[in-house]
This record gives C-alpha cells, sequence and structure tokens, in this order.
C-alpha cells in the first residue's frame, strides 16, 4: 500500500511488563473467564479481518494456479504450473522484476544513508534543527499521489526549478527527467526517497537516542575519535532497529505502487515498470486475473527468500 | 581540563560548520519541493508558460484554487474522501477498541496470532488481496460503491490500529482496575470510568492515523471505484495529472495543496504520539 500508511512499529513487548502483568491479572475482577472473554471482544474486529482479508488472501495464491479471467460466467480451471512456465519465458515479467528489485533496494539503501545522516544532525544541538525536523516528517502525512504531482512539477522539463538550475549554472537544461530512458528510473529512485525518509530517519533517531551517552563519553576521555566512537559504540547499539527498519522499508518499497504509478505509470518504454504495475495492468487492463496473481506469488516468493537470508545473516552476526 | 576535551572542542571547530552545511542542505532537499508547490499554485498561467520563468509569483493570486476547485470537482471528490475517511475511522475505532484491549489485558494465543498477522500482512503485495477482494465485491454488488471502499480500508486499518491501541492499553496500569474491582464497581464500569478516560489520548492518536491513512489511500480505490461522482480525492488528482497541459500546472498545484491540508493538520496533531509513543517498541526491539 501507500508508504504514507505505515507508521514504524515494531512489535516488542518490554520484558519488564511481561514479568509484571502475569502474577496480577488474575485478581481483576472476573478476568478468570479469560480465555472466553478475550475471545467475544477480539470477534468484531476479527470477522471482517477473515473474511476480507485471509480468506482473499488464500484465494488469491490459490488463484495464481488458475487461469481465471475477468468478466461474468467464465469457467476457472487448475492449470497446475501452467503460469510459472509461461512465466519464465516472459522477458517483459523479467525485466520489470529486475526493475522492481533496483527501485527497492536502490530507494531503500539511499534512504538509510540519506536518513541516518540527517537523524545524527538532528541529534545534535544545532540551530534550525527544529526545521529540518519538521520538514522531514511532511511527507509521512502526505498522500503519495500528491508526492508525485509535486515532484512531476519538480522535474518538469521546461517550468521545472532542476532544469532551470542547470540552466543557469551554463549546462545542458532541456532534460526530460521522467521521460528519458536513461534518467527515469534514477529519477524516480530520488522521489522515493524523499517519500519515504520520514518513518526510517524518525526510527534512526529514536535508536540514536538510546545509545548510552556514558559509553560515548568514556570512549572520549580514553581518546576516541567521533569516527571511531560512531563506528564502535553508536553503530552497534543501533544495530537492531536498523534491521528493523530497513526491512521493512524494502518490503513497503518493493510493494509501492501509487508513487510511480503517477509519476510515469511505468513509461517510458517500461524503463520504470516496477513489478506492482505490471501485475496491475495484466489483472485489471487485459483481464488475466490467474496470471497476474501468479506474478503475485513469485513475488512474494523472491522478496520472502530475500528476508530470510537478510535477516538469518544479521542473527548469526549478533550471535557471533 | 584533559588532553581529549581540548581536542574536542579543537575538533569541534572544524565540523560544526560542516555540520551545518549538512543540515541546510538536508532542508533544501527536504523543503524545496514543498516551497515550489506552494509558489506553482499562485502563479498565472502566463507565468508558468513564460520561457524564462520567474522564481516567485508576481503577485497573489487564488484563481488556480477556485479553477481546481471548478473544473475537477474537487468538492464532490472532497466529499467521498470525506465519507470514506470518516465512516472508516469510525468503524475501525469502535471495533478494534474491546480487540485492543483484549489483545493487551489477555495472554492468550490470540496475540500471537494477531502479531503474526500484522507482520505477515505487511509482506504479501497488494495485487494478491486485490484481485480476490475485487471478485468478492463485485458478487455482493460492492463494486462502485463507497462502502465497498470502506469496508476494504476498515479491513487494511485494523491491523495497525490494533496494534497501536493496544500499545496504549497495556500502558494503564492494571492495578488501577483492580482497585476498582475492589470496590465493588462492575467490570463495565471499571472500563468506562477508569480505563476509557485514561485511553482518550490514544484513541485520538489511533483514529487520526486511521483517517489519515485511508484520505490518502490510492490503490484500492483505483481498481474499485471507476465512476467519476464517486471518485476519491487521489483519483481525481492522478486523472488530473493525465490531462495537464503547461497551462493547467498551476491548479493541479492548488489542488494537490487543499487535498493534503486535511492530513497535514491531523499529523501535526499526532506526530509527537507517533514519533515518541510507538518508537518505544522498535528501540527496545
Amino acid at each position: 500500500m501507500t508508504s504514507t500508511a505505515h507508521a514504524v512499529s515494531i512489535p516488542t513487548t518490554p520484558k519488564t511488563e511481561k514479568q509484571g502483568k502475569r502474577g496480577k491479572r488474575p485478581k481483576v475482577g472476573g478476568i478468570h473467564r479469560g480465555g472466553r472473554d478475550a475471545w467475544l471482544l477480539v470477534l468484531p474486529a476479527l470477522i471482517p479481518v477473515v473474511l476480507f482479508s485471509v480468506y482473499p488472501l488464500a484465494q488469491g495464491i490459490l488463484l495464481g494456479f488458475t487461469d481465471a479471467k475477468a468478466g461474468l460466467n467464465q469457467a476457472v480451471t487448475y492449470n497446475g504450473l501452467d503460469n510459472y512456465t509461461q512465466l519464465l519465458g516472459n522477458e517483459l515479467f523479467w525485466n520489470s522484476f529486475r526493475i522492481g528489485l533496483i527501485w527497492a533496494f536502490g530507494v531503500t539503501i539511499l534512504q538509510f544513508f540519506c536518513a541516518l545522516g540527517l537523524a545524527l544532525l538532528l541529534n545534535l544541538d544545532l540551530k534550525l534543527r527544529w526545521l529540518a525536523r519538521t520538514l522531514a516528517l511532511v511527507p509521512w502525512a502526505m498522500p503519495p499521489v500528491i508526492i508525485a504531482i509535486m515532484w512531476r512539477l519538480m522535474l518538469n522539463p521546461t517550468y521545472g526549478p532542476i532544469n532551470g538550475f542547470l540552466r543557469s549554472i551554463g549546462l545542458p537544461g532541456d532534460i526530460n527527467w521522467l521521460g528519458d530512458f536513461s534518467t527515469a528510473l534514477p529519477a524516480v529512485i530520488v522521489v522515493g526517497v524523499w517519500a519515504g525518509m520520514p518513518q526510517t530517519t524518525v526510527t534512526l533517531l529514536a535508536g540514536l537516542q538510546n545509545v548510552s551517552a556514558e559509553l560515548h563519553e568514556a570512549a572520549a576521555i580514553d581518546g576516541a575519535s567521533t569516527f571511531r566512537r560512531f563506528w564502535h559504540i553508536t553503530l552497534p547499539a543501533l544495530r537492531p532497529v536498523i534491521v528493523a527498519i530497513t526491512t521493512l522499508d524494502l518490503i513497503w518499497n518493493f510493494n509501492s505502487f501509487a508513487l510511480v504509478y503517477v509519476l510515469t505509470a511505468g513509461g517510458p518504454g517500461g524503463q520504470t515498470m516496477l513489478p506492482m504495475l505490471f501485475a496491475y495492468n495484466e489483472a485489471f487492463r487485459y483481464g488475466n486475473f490467474g496470471y497476474a496473481a501468479a506474478m503475485g506469488n513469485v513475488m512474494v516468493i523472491i522478496i520472502a527468500a530475500f528476508l530470510f537470508f537478510y535477516l538469518r545473516s544479521q542473527a548469526r552476526s549478533r550471535l557471533s | 581540563m584533559t588532553t581529549a576535551t581540548l581536542a574536542g572542542t579543537r575538533s569541534r571547530r572544524i565540523t560544526r560548520p560542516l555540520q551545518y552545511v549538512a543540515l541546510l542542505a538536508y532542508i533544501i532537499f527536504l523543503g524545496f519541493p514543498l516551497l515550489f508547490l506552494l509558489i506553482t499554485a499562485f502563479k498565472t498561467p502566463q507565468e508558468l508558460q513564460s520561457p524564462t520563468p520567474a522564481f516567485l509569483p508576481q503577485q497573489f493570486n487564488v484563481d488556480n484554487f477556485t479553477a481546481a476547485i471548478e473544473k475537477a470537482n474537487l468538492f464532490q471528490a472532497a466529499g467521498n474522501s470525506l465519507f470514506v475517511a470518516v465512516l472508516t475511522t469510525v468503524i475501525v475505532t469502535v471495533i478494534s477498541l474491546p480487540a485492543a484491549y483484549a489483545l493487551a489485558r489477555f495472554r492468550t494465543r490470540l496475540r500471537g496470532i494477531a502479531t503474526g498477522w500484522i507482520l505477515l500482512s505487511q509482506v504479501f503485495p497488494f495485487i494478491l488481496i486485490i484481485i480476490p477482494l475485487f471478485l468478492v465485491l463485485k458478487q455482493i454488488g460492492l463494486i462502485n460503491n463507497l462502502f465497498g471502499l470502506v469496508l476494504v480500508y476498515t479491513v487494511w486499518s485494523l491491523p495497525f490500529a490494533l496494534w497501536m491501541l493496544q500499545g496504549y492499553v497495556v500502558g494503564v496500569p492494571a492495578e488501577l482496575e483492580e482497585a476498582g474491582a475492589m470496590d465493588g464497581a462492575s467490570r463495565f464500569r471499571v472500563l468506562r470510568t477508569i480505563v476509557l478516560p485514561l485511553l482518550a489520548p490514544g484513541l485520538v492518536a489511533t483514529s487520526l492515523f486511521t483517517f489519515i491513512s485511508s484520505w490518502n489511500e490510492f490503490f484500492f480505490a483505483l481498481v474499485l471505484i471507476q465512476d467519476p461522482r464517486l471518485q476519491t480525492l487521489p483519483l481525481t488528482l492522478a486523472r488530473f495529472v493525465g490531462a495537464e497541459g503547461q497551462v493547467q500546472l498551476g491548479q493541479l498545484a492548488a489542488a494537490s495543496l487543499l487535498a493534503t491540508i486535511p492530513s497535514l493538520v491531523f499529523f501535526a496533531l499526532i506526530q509527537r504520539r507517533l514519533t515518541s509513543g510507538l518508537m518505544s517498541g522498535a528501540v527496545k526491539g
């Protein structure tokens, strides 16, 4: 979904609560009947989620093994792995997949470094810090469609200020950023970074504020340079936060749709055709529901594989 | 004074200006596009078409705003967006409140399942959910229907609202409920008079966040709404983009600004909670 929709919350219960609550809870009036009461309270939320979220998802996965098409009274039959053998030979899809990976990794990595830099600055006692902080949060509240419209203005070949600036310093200022084969994907990635800065910055800043100040002081007295303190104290302390936020960013970016749909609609010539846009066209423009669902399945498997290896390697190096 | 701190002040004299340069670069990168959108909204078509456009508009011209409201049917779209967002917010708040309480207070298997689902629902691409959902909604006649959109938004924002709200419930000490129960108050009364008032800030934050998500949403609306009269604001604006000429850039910018205001205002109200309260989970991870 849209990047604005997400706030960062990595569900973890603080340890102290767990210990504190177990002993106390049974005392609260009527709570020993906990199990049934809990189900009753959860039911109003559970029913719609199961009906319109769990069920469609299961259905969607199954649909990937059928030849379902749009339109009424279409007989749907299971065709096993036909969709996938067809997908294997679909160069357009794999090209879109490659673009999707470049986009997702490009945005996530750039976003991380930009956000880390900003978070480090915001953690210092600088003037104008409030302004940077406020500005860094604005993209979070903006609808992605409007972020895209705004950047279309910025990147407009004739009216846009970016070309205007290039012209004023004597460079060729007639670049069609979103329409040119070589610049479209990089331009779209820059917009993706802009749009996703808030969550990453805020999370990293919260992480930084939890890094022990005593350790820093002790290291400073021992004569460690700023860089060495950053490398040996800040970074290791920040590690869980970094792993969590880059994982989420990667998923969100890989699944993002609205921003690029409005910016380029996948053009020029499919240069920015993210897998989500490709599958959307397949399903709702050409009506190949089964085939599009199969693409969705492939996307899940590959992103899940990436996450598995990333999280496992992080868990391992944390243990060692 | 030790040598270490002396060295520290010396290096600070060099790094401070660099830090300000970097901060300024961030401010320009983050702020300039917003400023430019604002400026464009006030420019006349002549200024927009000029081969050598001036940076600032010559006068404070609000024609773009009035023209955009008329042309793009902005009022109707805003009405649709408002209807969908408000109804979604009310439903989500009402059904997530008891569920959040149960998740926070009872340690059953539910909690694990709910957490698992919230995380899992993030990974799946929406294309997998939207096709069957489209088919189901078509069967029950909720395609091209704002209630259908409300249904989808409710389901889609529920996991997050639930998680956010149960965090606030955890923050209300269970001892308060015990004290109330000992004084002979009924369970319902304890919840209404003790827990609910303490949850108020959390409820406000959760509902505003739900409102913003629904107000900003684009993908589901694109698939589920085809009737132009039922379009929400993001849909209307996205259609506007295709038809824009150089002349209409001002109107587009004006419409975009107007459409951003509600989310921006609500976000400003809750951002402190979002950034402090919610992040505590992330930090301890």
